[in-house]
């Protein structure tokens, strides 16, 4: 065996190589950074990677119980999101799995049901399908079936998503909308690293099952002023990050920054401002501050990377009309990947990107 | 499952077995020395066999350069696609197989026309050997219409008749092999499949599924472990609790084989045909081998084993190298020969580096074909009215 820091070069080309993908893809969003923190007192500045570092971290620390795995996870993972961890709390506690997806969530789903605050990192959010079964079947219905004796809610499954620049059909994917079909689990999306961390060490204190989806091309791209201290934010609550009266844009993860760009082109060449509205929280989400908006704005735009027919947008589209249907000026938008799998060659033509979230959002105004 | 059947018998029967010719090297006949000779191969090891492959093979001058040519091809192929990665024309995640050549060059040479593969990423040189061009292989990495996947695939999903594919889900393909071999045993076409998977995807559990399923039925199939060693930057004992692969299908028999030698595996996979042929069922098949770069273009493969370890086995163990010793000492061919494959090869390579960096991308409006064979509607489900995307049928359907 060599060293653990020769052995982490390699998980930095990686990423090195992931990042230049984020350069390349610089055309497709700007990173909007947080500016407003949710504690007071110190910050580093921290990028995504970082962020989820830090809250594994505080989480090791603090809490006994907890323990971390996955494919190469004692080497910080293939996004050095674990990096040093397995260094400072040992093997015990933060280890490699095989290669393996099916049999990590099921092994995750014991530990949790006997005790352990079980952290399982899945290498990419498309491999987590090997792993439904266990956490569709096992993990979501536990509690219930067991008549409330039994829970898996100390499992925490974390994977990378969404697109990356050229990651093609099985790099790219976003999974949220099979989860958020499934009572039981929560679903979370961070857009950055102070959501991150507040919205991750939620989900790992939360006594349900979650499913924790980072959008990889945030691990770097993404910086912010990160407050050191241990802090939560609230699962389940959305966040308006802009008020306007024209229209609500809503979205999650690498989206919600196209949104903030989209709402900034209608400002400056429309001259209208908009509510953009980050839901964090897919499943259970925030109906209340959704629909107050739309509510305000009689206009409704829902813009994410997966693709149209049975995404997320449609949950939120049906239970926005039922609950606003008087307040409606247009009908709801939808700005989406098109309905084909996530192309190789194609990417650009298939992201939802501000062009076609800024026609969409002139089309919903003139209606 | 008798009701299921006579369906599946009708959708097979129209499914025949055309007949191509594997490319032939011309040789010079008076270049060659010797008609052939013989060589011993490293022992096998085996499990719940009481006989294994030949341990020596005969090699003709022929085959000898046919195989050196196969190998140097593939070779130049990943020297090629590591290059078109390097300037940026191949983009996301490539996987090269160089330093595992003689795995699937002996396999191959063995396999008759009926005979299918199917494998997992790594998957340039199986693609070239089944009968794709090299100009096939390479613009379906750079994502061009000339790819073999019209460039929709790109690096992991090249096809070609009777392979079925890279796959970029670790392990998925195993039981899609076993399901091609019960087509073959269906048939009755005398078809063999070979499944292949790495020292990493031994662990998924589909795997052993597929081993139960297969010895359930006694299906012609080959599970072939390409053990090179890591599963990423996971060492085999680091991964397996055991890491005799070709023990871990239990009831299943097993042999392992020196996956650097072109003839021992050309051996094991003749040995593996007629077993099955015979109806005996499932294999599994451990071929020792090596990964000289890192395990996709990002990893620069040098952190988790050493330089030396890797300058190692290419001065020692080499495919290529070893295989072209061999058959120059046994005088099967001389130098010149052997110089002038190398140069076609090379000429054949170039020439399709640089179509496959010309060739254009098919049009936007493939983003939405073939999705279904038959559309419900005339336009896929997008949203945006002024720019709607017509489904399209590019591969002709057999209504
Ligand atoms: C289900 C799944 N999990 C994880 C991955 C990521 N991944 C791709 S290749 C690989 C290692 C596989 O190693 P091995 O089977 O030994 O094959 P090799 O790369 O050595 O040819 C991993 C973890 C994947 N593609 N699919
Ligand atoms: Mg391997």
């Amino acid at each position: 065996m060599t060293s653990l820091s020769t052995k982490s070069i390699v998980f930095h080309k990686l990423i090195r190589n992931v990042n230049n993908y984020a350069k390349r893809m610089s055309s497709h969003f700007i990173y909007y950074p947080d500016k407003e923190r949710p504690v007071d007192g110190e910050t580093t500045k921290m990028n995504m990677m970082q962020a989820i570092n830090n809250a594994m971290d505080i989480t090791l620390k603090n809490n006994p119980t907890a323990v971390l795995f996955g494919e190469d996870v004692a080497f910080g993972g293939v996004f050095r999101c674990a990096l040093g961890l397995q260094e400072k709390y040992g093997k015990d506690r933060v280890f490699n799995t095989p290669l393996c997806e099916q049999g990590i969530a099921g092994f995750g789903i014991g530990l949790a049901t006997a005790g352990a605050t079980a952290i399982a990192e899945i290498q990419f959010a498309d491999y987590i399908f090997p792993a439904f079964d266990q956490i569709v079947n096992e993990a979501a219905k536990a509690r219930y079936r067991s008549g409330g004796e039994y829970d898996s809610g100390a499992l925490t499954v974390r994977a990378p998503c969404s697109a990356v620049g050229h990651g093609g059909l099985y790099h790219s994917q976003s999974p949220e909308a099979f989860f958020a079909h499934v009572p039981g689990l929560r679903v979370v999306v961070p857009r950055g690293p102070i959501a991150a961390k507040g919205l991750l060490l939620a989900c790992i204190r939360e006594r349900d099952p979650c499913v924790f989806l980072e959008p990889k091309i945030l691990y770097r791209s993404a910086a912010e002023e990160v407050p050191v201290e241990d802090y939560t934010l609230p699962l389940g609550k959305a966040q308006t990050l802009r008020v306007g009266a024209a229209a609500t844009l809503v979205g999650w993860g690498t989206q919600v920054h196209v949104l903030l760009e989209v709402a900034d082109m209608a400002r400056d060449k429309l001259g209208v401002s908009c509510d953009v509205i980050d839901l964090q929280s897919i499943l259970p989400w925030d109906e209340e501050t959704v629909c107050n908006s739309v509510k305000k704005t009689g206009r409704c735009l829902i813009s994410h990377e997966a693709p149209l027919t049975s995404g997320f947008g449609a949950e939120l589209a049906a239970t926005v009309q039922e609950e606003c249907f008087l307040h409606l000026e247009a009908p709801i938008a939808r700005v989406t990947g098109w309905d084909a799998p996530f192309p190789h060659v194609f990417e650009p033509f298939y992201l939802p990107d501000k062009w076609r979230c800024y026609q969409a959002l002139i089309q919903l105004i003139n209606y | 499952m008798s009701k299921l059947i006579p369906s599946a018998a009708k959708f097979l029967a129209g499914n025949t077995i055309t007949k191509v010719t594997a490319p032939v090297v011309a040789t010079n006949a008076k270049y060659s020395t010797k008609k052939e000779a013989t060589f011993e191969i490293k022992p096998y090891k085996l499990h719940k066999l009481d006989q294994g492959p030949a341990t020596s093979a005969t090699l003709t001058s022929e085959d000898a350069l046919k195989l050196y040519e196969q190998l140097t091809i593939l070779r130049r192929i990943e020297t090629a696609s590591g290059n078109l990665y390097k300037e940026k024309i191949i983009r996301g995640f490539c996987h090269l197989y160089s330093g595992q050549e003689a795995v699937a060059v002996g396999m191959r040479a063995a396999m008759r026309d009926a005979d299918s593969v199917i494998t997992a990423y790594r998957c340039h040189g199986w693609t070239y050997l089944m009968g794709v061009s090299v100009l096939g292989v390479l613009s379906e990495l750079t994502g061009r219409r000339t790819g073999c996947s019209r460039g929709k695939g790109g690096s992991m999903h090249l096809y070609g008749r009777n392979f079925y594919g890279g796959n970029g889900i670790v392990g998925a393909q195993v039981p899609l092999g076993a399901g091609v071999a019960f087509a073959h045993k269906y048939r009755a076409d005398g078809g063999v499949t070979f499944a292949l998977y790495g020292d990493g995807a031994a662990n998924q559990g589909q795997l052993f599924e597929a081993y139960n399923m297969s010895k359930l039925w006694d299906l012609p199939c080959v599970f072939v472990c390409e053990n090179n060693g890591y599963g990423m930057g996971t060492s085999v004992d680091r991964s397996s609790a055991s890491t005799e692969y070709y023990t871990r299908g239990d009831y299943v028999p097993g042999v392992w084989v020196d996956g650097m030698d072109v003839l021992a595996t050309r051996e094991a996979a003749r040995f593996a045909i007629e077993y099955c042929n015979a109806g005996k069922g499932p294999l599994v098949m451990e071929m020792e081998t090596y990964r000289y770069s890192g395990h996709s273009m990002s990893d620069p493969g040098t952190s988790y084993r050493t330089r030396d370890e890797v300058q190692e086995v290419r001065q020692t163990r080499d495919p290529i190298t070893s295989f072209k010793e061999k058959i120059l000492n046994h005088e099967l061919v001389t130098p010149d020969q052997l110089k002038d494959i190398d140069a076609k090869v090379r000429k054949e390579v170039d020439e399709a580096t640089k179509q496959s960096k010309t060739e254009p991308e098919v049009g936007i409006e493939e983003l939405s074909a073939d999705i279904y064979y038959k559309n419900l509607e005339p336009f896929v489900r997008g949203i945006h009215p002024a720019a709607p995307l017509k489904h399209l049928e590019v591969q002709p359907r057999n209504h």
